[in-house]
């Protein structure tokens, strides 16, 4: 066990309270458990699911910000997804969009596989995300502070990250209920 | 020989605005111009670029992804378990390097396969000439339309002007 893992809270609980102070922003959600817990949460029809293409959430997000640049886009992403596609670090670094909020949540585990550890134990994502050229970038324990550090990056121009550390526990979540073709649909109306 | 600006301002005109893609010496002339007209944004991969554009469809592009046949391996889970499942359409602007086994190593069985290669995909595809380059556009315009999945367009080298003629 490492260790902080005994005082920290769950994925779930982390997402719980940033759902809270999101509205209509455009959302993408990493694959595996996160996008079924986010689905169990609140679901919204700004919300992307995604549940195939890992690696690849911070990207669509990229290409929704660039495409709608007066909207703020925020993406969930896992530390498993982001080890996955790394370079995507140096692309929002290099072109800086200001609208866009990426949220790590960290766990230093693939969970929806069963636990296996990632290597985000030793390489620290925030660091990275900061040498790669993202302007804000916090790391945050408990829930205090990730609802007074999400707040105040909802008001500065980004790119962004907010890296959670959060324990294995993950909720009793099915999987994500909607067809794909139909949450491209909906989500496309609902950011028109 | 298609000019790199005639073939930029077809794919302008059929109504592509969002340009990503990673470069190939064949796509150099095309990139070129489009960094120009300031309409190309710049991936690090092509799953990545082909992801971006996924998200630039669903914000209301109409996406092309520039690059070479090797990425079309690179991108092969972000095309199928992305774009094909969740109907999100993009125009994959793909060099044809390798083509007819004259090439370095590393292109040969690549260039070989790639037409297989896509049609085990379901991926719809049509090779460039000069001639037909008006069919090719309107095939891809209705592609697009119609099947709301991936296209590509081969591009073979010197049907379209590249940075050193």
């Amino acid at each position: 066990m490492r260790p902080e893992q005994g005082t920290l809270i769950s994925r779930a609980q982390a997402m719980a309270a940033l759902l809270e102070l999101l509205t209509d922003q455009p959302l993408i959600v990493c694959n595996g458990f996160p996008s079924r817990e986010v689905q169990k949460m609140a679901d919204r029809p700004t919300h992307f699911y995604m549940i195939g293409s890992m690696g690849n959430a911070p990207a669509i997000a990229l290409g929704v910000a660039l495409a709608k640049p007066h909207k703020q886009v925020v993406t969930f992403d896992g530390d498993g997804n982001v080890l996955m596609g790394m370079g995507t670090l140096a692309t929002v670094g290099a072109l800086k969009p200001k609208n866009f909020i990426h949220v790590v949540f960290d766990n230093e585990v693939y969970g929806t596989t069963g636990n296996q550890p990632t290597i985000s134990n030793v390489v620290p994502l925030d660091k990275v995300a900061k040498a790669a050229g993202y302007v804000n970038v916090e790391r945050v324990l408990d829930r205090e502070d990730l609802i007074y550090e999400f707040k105040d990056l909802l008001k500065k121009d980004g790119p962004s990250m907010l890296l959670i550390k959060v324990n294995e526990f993950a909720e009793d979540a099915g999987r994500v209920v909607l067809d794909p073709p139909e949450i491209t649909q909906r989500f496309m109306k609902a950011i028109e | 020989m298609i000019e790199s600006d005639a073939f930029v301002q077809s794919l302008q005109d059929m109504g592509v605005n969002f340009f990503t893609g990673v470069p190939d010496s064949i796509l150099g002339g095309i990139i070129a111009e489009l960094m120009d007209r300031r309409l190309y944004t710049p991936a690090v991969r092509e799953d990545e670029a082909v992801a971006m554009a996924a998200g630039a469809y669903m914000g209301g592009k109409i996406p092309a992804v520039l690059m070479q046949n090797s990425g079309l391996g690179t991108s092969l889970n972000t095309l199928i378990s992305l774009n094909v499942i969740y109907r999100q359409p993009c125009i994959l602007i793909v060099s044809w390097r390798g083509q007819g086994g004259k090439d370095a190593p590393e292109h040969l069985v690549m260039g070989e396969v790639m037409p297989q290669f896509l049609d085990t995909m379901k991926i719809p595809y049509r090779t460039l000439t000069e001639k037909t380059a008006n069919e090719d556009f309107k095939w891809m315009a209705g592609t697009f339309m119609k099947q709301r999945i991936p296209l590509a367009l081969f591009i073979t080298k010197g049907v379209v002007k590249g940075l050193h003629p």
